[in-house]
């Protein structure tokens, strides 16, 4: 079976990946995909971490009966929110202009995909 | 002990499956193609797709399990939420569009994409099977214990009739749905779910006077003073202390590597709608878990610790016994076919999901290389759907009583041990190779399965699988922290010894196509 879609050549996926707009597309989604994941997840095990073994710590009371360990935990929640928001803007900002006008260049047969239940 | 009356339980729970599967029955009339049946014709939206994510993976360990870890344990169950929720932003940002942009219906479509096909192949579909036949021994376990608390059933035996009919329901759903009929019960029981708990929360919440802190104090006073904090279950010793890191490593790393949730992607038009429904997915699953967190130290508060763990059905029971606390037995009935409804869904979804991989993968593509007449992967499919469903019902008879969220983290070590690796090598490193990725696959599934199998989850402690025995060497419950960088290191020394004769032209064009959707399946025509 084959992956490749009929109406794009090999040479045509070779001549789009050393193409300048591909690889600004490319760096552009690394330098923010890994930083923001090394940061988000260094974020995890440090909570992890100090939940593990600094439990005096976490039971500190802040608020009432709210210690540092809870707000920590909805701390993990807030972060993930915000995260997923600030990807969102920045794919919708940054990525899709290229990546669509990627695809109006070279994306020559629409229509032409329909797959059958051998494809 | 006997909780509300068996026959409005069952009412309640019957008339929700006669109302999904006359849905399910009507969105399946359009089922012609394997597009349709796998991937339900690529045609819902990324609001209705992540809300179908939300429902495939707010399964029985979310509510149930989570529920019940924080009613008993406090703090440390509030970690399998965080893990189960963080672990999303691992799938949003460097798996999920990526994904769909290059596969068609299954993992290991992606997996083999540049590689040597068959091999490839076969390992991503045994660690599919692999990780989905984990996930449904967790479900049946707490459709086991949520029925027998329903029902008042104790017994073995009588537990046992009942995963019975739950398989047997389940393989009725899958085989006349198929995906698309499947996404459907899965926007609704996500709904419902959502809900149910959002009730249950404002209605705990209105006891302590919307004060978050007095709730906790009441919890606090009503089970153990220690449950604000981390420590109950797992601050008891060295051990037990790294046997979190472990779960927690599992918990983050796992979702990005769930074949059932890797799959949803496939079931929208575009990369764009993907990331879209990740998105709908990561707010349902969020305000999800909050409300657990509220529900937890509500059980903890109103039930206490000792009278669930008495309960039939164990820590798994925590939830029902809040809903029969709050509003009697109607809202027991209520939240309980929720609850069943939800395992039910999510079975099904695990299910299609094996039963594609076996089908598409492991029979079209190496058995038949490629080579099947018309609809004969789709037949495969459906008796694939009957064998899983029998050999989940086996094992799920086997597991009854463990806690749901800790079985559900052992599919999670699994995957991603055996997947992730995989997943994220072959779209982000060129160099990476058949050999790498043969090794990654097998090596982490193989060392994951070793270490659980002689873990004090099988056999040498009180909860084992197998009592009476001990031929456990490994002292943690969750493998994850072996076999997790295992997978990772075999994937990279693999590839590095091995001669880079990979097709450099299949590796330009994954590339381009992950990141810029061309050429990528689009939706078929309803």
């Amino acid at each position: 079976m084959s992956n490749a879609a009929p109406s794009t050549s090999a040479e045509v996926f070779t001549e789009i990946e050393r193409s300048r707009p591909f690889r600004r597309l490319k760096r552009k989604h690394r330098s923010f995909v890994f930083p923001v994941a090394i940061l988000f997840l260094l974020w995890y095990f440090a909570y992890v971490l100090l939940a593990d073994y600094a439990h005096e710590f976490m039971a500190t009371p802040v608020i009432g009966n709210v210690n540092v360990g809870l707000l920590l935990g909805l701390g993990q929640f807030v972060t993930t929110f915000a995260i997923t928001t600030w990807y969102v803007m920045y794919a919708n900002r940054e990525l899709d202009p290229i990546a669509e006008s990627i695809r109006a260049q070279y994306d020559t047969d629409e229509s032409a995909n329909h797959e059958d239940v051998t494809a | 002990m006997t909780i509300g009356e068996p026959w409005i339980n069952i009412s309640i729970f019957g008339a929700f499956v006669a109302v999904t599967l006359v849905i399910v029955l009507r969105a399946s009339r359009n089922n012609k193609t394997a597009a349709d049946y796998y991937a339900a014709g690529r045609s819902f939206t990324g609001p209705q797709n992540g809300t179908a994510i939300a429902g495939d993976y707010l399964s029985a360990a979310s509510f149930l399990g989570i529920c019940g870890a924080i009613a008993v344990n406090g703090y440390d169950g509030f970690l399998y939420s965080i893990g189960f929720l963080v672990a999303w932003l691992v799938a949003l940002l460097l798996v999920a569009e990526l994904l769909r942009n290059t596969g068609k219906f299954t993992m290991a479509d992606v997996l083999s994409f540049r590689l040597k096909e068959r091999p490839v192949r076969m390992a991503a579909a045994t660690g599919t099977l692999a990780v989905c036949f984990f996930y449904l021994l967790a479900q049946m376990a707490g459709a086991g214990g949520l029925v027998s608390l329903l029902l008042g059933i104790n017994d073995r035996l009588g537990q046992s009739i009942v995963i019975i009919v739950v398989g047997g329901l389940m393989i009725m759903y899958v085989l006349v749905g198929g995906m698309k009929g499947t996404t459907w019960v899965q926007i609704i029981k996500a709904v419902l779910l959502i809900v149910g708990a959002a009730v249950m929360t404002i209605w705990v919440l209105a006891i302590y006077g919307f004060n978050f802190s007095d709730l906790l104090g009441a919890a606090a006073a009503n089970s153990d003073a220690a449950v604000l904090a981390p420590g109950v279950q797992y601050g008891l010793s060295d051990l037990s202390r790294l046997d979190f890191l472990s779960l927690a490593l599992a918990l983050v790393l796992g979702t990005a590597g769930l074949p059932h949730v890797l799959m949803r992607f496939y079931t929208v038009p575009t990369a764009k709608e993907a990331r879209k429904s990740v998105v709908w997915a990561i707010w349902a699953i969020g305000i999800f878990y909050l409300f657990t967190l509220v529900l937890g130290y509500g059980a903890g508060a109103l039930i206490g610790k000792e009278t669930i763990l008495a309960a039939p059905g164990g820590v798994n029971s925590a939830a029902p016994l809040l809903a029969f606390e709050l509003g009697g037995s109607i809202l027991l009935g209520i939240i309980s076919a929720v609850a069943f409804a939800t395992i039910l869904a999510v079975v099904a979804g695990l299910t299609i999901t094996a039963a594609t991989s076996f089908a598409h993968d492991v029979y079209a593509n190496v058995i038949k290389k490629g080579k099947v007449e018309p609809n004969g992967e789709v037949r495969v499919a459906r008796i694939t759907v009957v064998v899983i469903g029998i050999l989940a019902i086996a094992g799920g008879i086997g597991v009854q009583g463990q806690n749901v969220a800790f079985l559900v983290a052992l599919a999670f070590a699994i995957a991603a041990s055996a997947n992730l690796p995989t997943i994220l090598y072959s779209i982000f490193w060129k160099r990476f190779t058949t050999r790498g990725a043969l090794w990654s696959m097998y090596g982490g599934l193989g060392s994951a399965l070793i270490l659980i199998v002689f873990s004090p989850v099988m056999s040498g402690a009180e909860t084992s699988i197998i009592k009476g025995v001990d031929f456990s060497w490994f002292p943690l419950s969750n493998p994850g922290i072996v076999s997790i960088p295992l997978g990772f290191l075999l994937g990279w020394v693999g590839s590095l010894l091995s001669r880079n004769d990979e097709d450099v032209a299949k590796a330009e064009e994954m590339d381009v196509r992950s990141l810029t959707g061309l050429g990528a399946e689009k939706a078929t025509k309803d």
